[in-house]
């Protein structure tokens, strides 16, 4: 192969001659990606997630080095972090508050992706693999959960494993399958460990790489929901846009800071944030003959949690009242036959499971569907404008809706189960469900503003 | 690649000119060397079965309720389980009647958890006085707490029994569901036979 000269010298050109893809993967993701420059403090939540990433691992490697995956074993090991490990104290309260800072910045990240419209076309793809980080963080934050062997960690392992023993037939035996034994022990815990510092890590770590590489190939949104691509330079750089580094580097470093100070105040002066972020009853060694009095997820996984327990008897009734609607609501806006044709026919089917499987494996369902229903986002809005700065104020005000109560289950699901509870979370479920289900009709309702043919900035 | 090789001249080979053989072999080759990749999965999965030590540890265990004072419940381990054992005075077995109405499978006939023939019975029981139940919620696995005396507890409202923390299943004083609430099922009847007047064995239940 020919000698390439580098445009660099001394050490960068050297090592530039013989591995040109540095340097060309350094422009094209920092120094030469271009992101638009109207972007605001919504923007943050992208870097601080990988923050929260790298504290993450850090800090798991560091526990892994004193902790013991083993029934017998696994409190004394946590405990003994705490009080004898030097520093051992400080690098749990980082690795636990970690795990709910990170659902934080993860919640606030969609939040600004649903506001302005981030998942439209083109960059459903980097919508997936962001629907698919949630999932991997939920799954990881779950196995991580049992590590302490604390009480929470057990019976909240064994509820959860006990969702899948709700699927008709196979159920039971895949419950065992999970557990690797007839109730969550020894067996459970080891697998959950290699879960959790292992395979599922590697799962983000790769699916975090998918995310970003598909942002840079389609470019970022920004709250005007523009394509800056649209107007570029005689050298091929859209007018809007500047280069990531150091632009938004120094941006993110400044919110970095701020974040930290938050982060750290919360690891030095509530590390277990009133029994929200370290529950009580996981002080308590894990005991597999006696539940505790109150049981609930970690504060992350509530919203879902209570979607779960509203799913009752009666409410499958209202469940099938909102089948038939929906299906009549497609079928009259539909002209195709064949998906008409499919669509009672779904209908049909779905309405006899109702009523002759057992409300805890619709429960279970309806759970799945309330995290997987994210993904098919880009397909079900249809509004013209991608931000809500050009759509209705309405739709502004359903997607605060939807947030009120999503935050409202997530408060019932860390309550004890009450009757006009039950009743509060089955309304709040049914509109959770119907943002989503609806959107392919209201999202194309109402007055539009007219979009900008340039994004909005005025230089600070 | 072969293909170039067989091109004279450096021309880009055309799809026209693929070799069928060749293509075909490659096809074959993907797909013995999938089922090959298919079935080194079999052991790692099969290692997510409970393992041989897993199995071995459900022995029977023999319990002597002399000791258990009246309207009292204890609870033995088996096979990792909470068995209930409670001492019902007659009070409690007049509620069990008094629940027949409210409770969701009043006669255990659901067969999810089939109750043994010897306990599908009002009481549900070998003996009415002793209920001998595993104390594990039939809705997702936790244990319930009580036994409550009635109108204690506002979720079982006037009747005694127990109440699930995890999502607020009420059972009765004889392990029975009460109606409109997640659990499907009754408390499952460990199997179980009296050895004696006073000695149980709680996982065995063999006429020997």
């Amino acid at each position: 192969m020919a000698e390439q000269k580098s445009q660099y010298t001394g050490l960068l050109g050297w090592v530039d001659e013989r591995m040109p893809t540095l340097m060309a993967e350094y422009k094209k993701h920092l120094s030469e990606y271009y992101a638009p420059k109207n972007f605001n403090v919504w923007y943050i939540f992208g870097g601080l997630a990988i923050t929260v990433l790298a504290v993450q691992i850090v800090t798991g490697i560091f526990l892994v080095m004193n902790y013991k995956p083993d029934a017998a074993l696994a409190f004394a090991s946590v405990e003994y972090i705490m009080r004898d490990v030097p520093g051992g104290w400080f690098i749990r309260y980082m690795h636990s508050t970690g795990a709910s800072a990170f659902f934080v910045v993860v919640y606030l990240h969609m939040f600004r992706g649903l506001m302005y419209g981030s998942y439209r076309k083109p960059r459903e793809l980097v919508w997936i693999f962001g629907c698919l980080i949630f999932l991997s963080l939920m799954g990881e934050a779950f196995f991580g959960y049992l590590l302490p062997w604390g009480q929470m960690s057990y019976w909240g392992a064994q509820v959860i494993v006990n969702l899948f023993g709700a699927i008709p037939l196979i159920g039971p035996d895949l419950a065992i399958f999970i557990r690797g034994d007839y109730v969550i022990g020894d067996a459970t815990l080891n697998r959950f460990f290699a879960f959790h510092v292992i395979a599922i890590p590697l799962v983000l770590l790769g699916l975090v790489v998918a995310h970003i590489l598909a942002l840079h190939d389609v470019g970022s949104n920004n709250p005007d929901g523009v394509e800056i691509k649209k107007h570029k330079d005689a050298a091929g750089r859209p007018l809007d846009g500047i280069p990531f580094h150091p632009y938004y580097t120094v941006h993110d470093i400044f919110w970095t800071a701020i974040f930290l100070i938050l982060f750290f105040a919360v690891v030095f002066f509530a590390p277990e944030m009133g029994g929200y972020f370290l529950e009580w009853n996981n002080f308590i060694p894990a005991d597999p003959l006696t539940t505790p009095n109150h049981i609930a997820p970690v504060w992350y996984f509530t919203p879902f949690y209570s979607i779960l327990r509203a799913t009752t008897e009666q409410f499958m009734i209202w469940l099938a009242v909102g089948t038939i609607g929906m299906a009549a609501l497609v079928i009259l806006s539909i002209r195709n036959a064949m998906v008409r044709g499919a669509v009672a026919v779904g209908t049909i089917v779905l309405l006899l499971g109702y009523f002759t499987l057992d409300p805890k494996f619709w429960g279970v369902v309806l759970m799945g569907v309330s995290v997987l229903i994210f993904v098919p986002l880009p397909w079900l809005d249809h509004s013209p404008a991608r931000s809500m700065r050009y759509r209705p104020a309405w739709h502004f005000a359903l997607l605060m809706v939807w947030v009120v109560a999503f935050l409202w289950l997530g408060y019932l699901g860390t309550q004890p189960p009450t009757p006009a509870g039950t009743l509060v979370s089955q309304v709040l479920t049914l509109v959770y469900f119907g943002f989503f289900a609806l959107m392919p009709w209201w999202s194309r309702m109402g007055t539009f503003k007219p979009v900008p043919d340039r994004i909005t900035f005025v230089a600070h | 690649m072969s293909t170039s090789t067989s091109l004279p001249g450096g021309q880009a080979p055309e799809s026209a000119s693929v070799d069928k053989e060749r293509r075909n072999a490659v096809i074959v080759t993907c797909a013995v060397g999938g089922v090959g990749v298919a079935a080194i999965a079999a052991p790692f999965l099969s290692s997510f079965a409970p393992s041989e030590r897993a199995k071995a540890a459900g022995a029977p265990v023999e319990v002597d309720l002399s000791s258990i004072p009246l309207g009292e419940k204890i609870v033995v381990e088996w096979r990792g389980l909470p068995v209930w054992i409670l001492r019902r005075t007659p009070e409690m077995l007049q509620s069990v009647k008094k629940a027949d109405p409210e409770v969701a499978d009043p006669k255990s006939q659901r067969t999810q958890y089939p109750t043994p023939e010897y306990a599908r019975n009002e009481y549900r029981s070998i003996k009415p006085e002793f209920l001998i139940t595993v104390g594990v919620c039939t809705h997702l696995g936790c244990s319930p707490s009580g036994p409550f005396p009635g109108g204690s507890n506002a979720q079982l409202g006037a009747d005694p029994g127990f109440v699930c923390p995890c999502h607020g299943s009420t059972f009765d004083l004889a392990g029975r569901v009460f109606k409109n609430k997640p659990a499907p099922d009754n408390l499952p009847v460990p199997p179980h036979k009296y050895v004696s007047d006073t000695v149980v064995v709680i996982g065995d239940d063999s006429r020997a």
